[in-house]
């Protein structure tokens, strides 16, 4: 009897470990007023949320944050008097953004976060910084043009996206696959599976400019919709404007178009010219 | 909240909630009965054979193997369970190839509790079918099996309600059962996901709990007195 008590005892003491743990470790990377990781300075950091999975976009490779989005996170960050030691930068998976900006995980999202009005009504959105449109990426040999040539082709996408819907609507033949995440998708895409992925242009630019599909891939180039990318702030924070400021800057100082050809132009892409630069503003709470 | 089950289909999402979960009860029933008897037989082979399922497949995650059955059967090696003519090519190869890795998955649990049922059984009784020159097959379904069955509804019912849930699992290769449509509600509402949780946590209620109620009632019906 007593040895059982005890080993309960030590199985509750493990498990309150555990717990603990886990307690701290949200408080390290949620809370942005500790100041302890910090190097000094102004004090405070500041938590930015990006993608981890897209590459050209927002990448975590080991320890090393890459892509557009990363890029202009920190060049802004400069801007509001952030050093870049001074940022933490954490995942915000597309499902989840509304939630962590509301529930003060992030301060702000650099995740290609389109601005509609229903985001709108839960967060507020600075930018947009860039204006990409919904594009396909298709195989290097594929004789699809459009989203007119998809009839009764294959065409894929990520659960709960924007864009999956938008083709659907348009043109009612085509048959949807749906993924967690583009990578399955572009994987299909690369064995032959399925005939076309389609979101944001940028991003699939991103995806035709690794390696590993070098030669393989490409977007196809007539943007069929526009989608506002803007920077996400929880609607009680007073740097909306600031941000705006920043992102005007980046544009007039020529940063923008340096970041988006370093991060996603391997590939040819090349911004929209009729809808970029991005006019920041309007979209602040 | 009728709006929002309108609008996301959320009807249409729980009657694939109970598709998928109603085929893949079935398919794993079978597999894992025959599992069992492969486990208890007598050659060493099959026993072997059933073992290592067991272990293997109890101890992946359900996720790894239904995107395995999406990215690596059907990407891969190119194995298509519906037509690709068909208009509902996509729809139909998804929903197949769901039934299919929920099916292997819970086929090993359906197999370790129809296991449990057969130790219930005294071995004299195993014995004494051999010893009344019962075949191995005839000792099985006619001694061991109905009484393994119902020695084991409980732990059966536990498998089937696991089971419901875990076919939120399959969302992951877009299929439109309960949790894909919720993602999508996170994407477009998302100032009514609270809501959109409560909903579907609801509807799993309604789903599960007549089936942990008809378990208890069963297994207290047609235990085995002894």
């Amino acid at each position: 009897m007593q040895r059982t008590s005890f080993r309960l005892a030590a199985v509750l003491a493990a498990g309150a470990l555990a717990l603990s743990a886990c307690g701290s470790d949200d408080g390290d990377s949620g809370d942005d007023g500790d100041g302890t990781g910090a190097g000094g300075g102004s004090g405070d950091g500041i938590t930015i949320g990006i993608k981890f999975d897209q590459p050209g976009l927002g990448l975590k490779d080991g320890n090393e944050y890459t892509g557009m989005d990363v890029d202009v996170a920190r060049a802004v960050a400069e801007k509001l008097g952030f050093s870049e030691d001074q940022i933490t930068f954490v995942e915000s998976p597309s499902a989840q953004r509304e939630t962590m900006l509301q529930a003060g995980q992030v301060d702000l999202i650099f995740a290609t976060y389109s601005i509609t009005d229903s985001r709108k009504e839960s967060v507020q959105f600075a930018g947009p910084y860039f204006v990409a449109g919904q594009d396909l990426l298709v195989a290097q040999d594929s004789d699809i043009a459009g989203p007119a040539d998809l009839d009764g082709k294959i065409l894929c996408s990520v659960t709960g996206s924007t864009s999956a819907e938008n083709v659907k609507a348009e043109v009612p033949g085509v048959q949807l696959q749906e993924y967690g995440t583009y990578s399955e998708c572009v994987e299909q895409l690369s064995n032959g599976t399925i005939d076309a992925v389609t979101t944001d242009d940028v991003i699939l630019a991103g995806f035709a400019a690794q390696e590993a599909y070098a030669g393989k891939l490409k977007v196809v180039g007539a943007p069929f919709s526009t989608e506002n990318y803007g920077v996400g702030l929880n609607q009680d924070d007073d740097r909306c404007e600031d941000v705006n400021a920043a992102l005007t800057e980046l544009w007039e100082e020529g940063t923008m178009e340096q970041i988006i050809d370093d991060n996603v132009g391997a590939a040819g892409f090349t911004p929209n010219p009729e809808t970029n630069p991005a006019e920041a503003g309007g979209h602040c709470a | 909240m009728t709006e929002l089950i309108e609008e996301y289909q959320l009807l249409d999402a729980f009657w694939m909630t109970i598709k998928l979960t109603a085929y893949s009860a079935v398919i794993s029933l079978i597999l894992g009965t025959i599992l069992a008897v492969m486990r208890v037989s007598p050659v060493r082979i099959f026993e072997w054979v059933g073992t290592t399922y067991v272990t293997l497949l109890r101890n992946t995650p359900l996720t790894l193997i239904v995107l395995f059955c999406s990215l690596g059967l059907w990407g891969q090696l190119g194995i298509e369970l519906a037509s690709r003519d068909s208009p509902t090519f996509i729809v139909d190869n998804g929903f197949r190839l769901a039934v299919l890795g929920l099916s292997v998955y819970h086929a090993a649990f359906v197999c370790e509790a129809l296991r449990s049922g057969v130790n219930t059984i005294p071995l004299g009784q195993a014995e004494a079918a051999r010893s009344i020159g019962l075949t191995f097959t005839q000792s099985m379904t006619q001694v061991i099996l109905p009484q393994a069955f119902r020695g084991a509804i409980t732990p059966l019912g536990n498998v089937l309600i696991a089971l419901t849930k875990n076919t939120t699992v399959v969302a992951a290769i877009g299929v439109a059962e309960t949790a894909y449509r919720m993602k999508a509600i996170a994407e477009f509402e998302p100032s009514l996901l609270m809501v959109g949780f409560a909903i579907v946590a609801l509807g799993f209620v309604i789903l599960t709990l007549p089936m942990g109620m008809l378990t208890s009632y069963l297994s207290a019906r047609l235990a085995v007195k002894r």
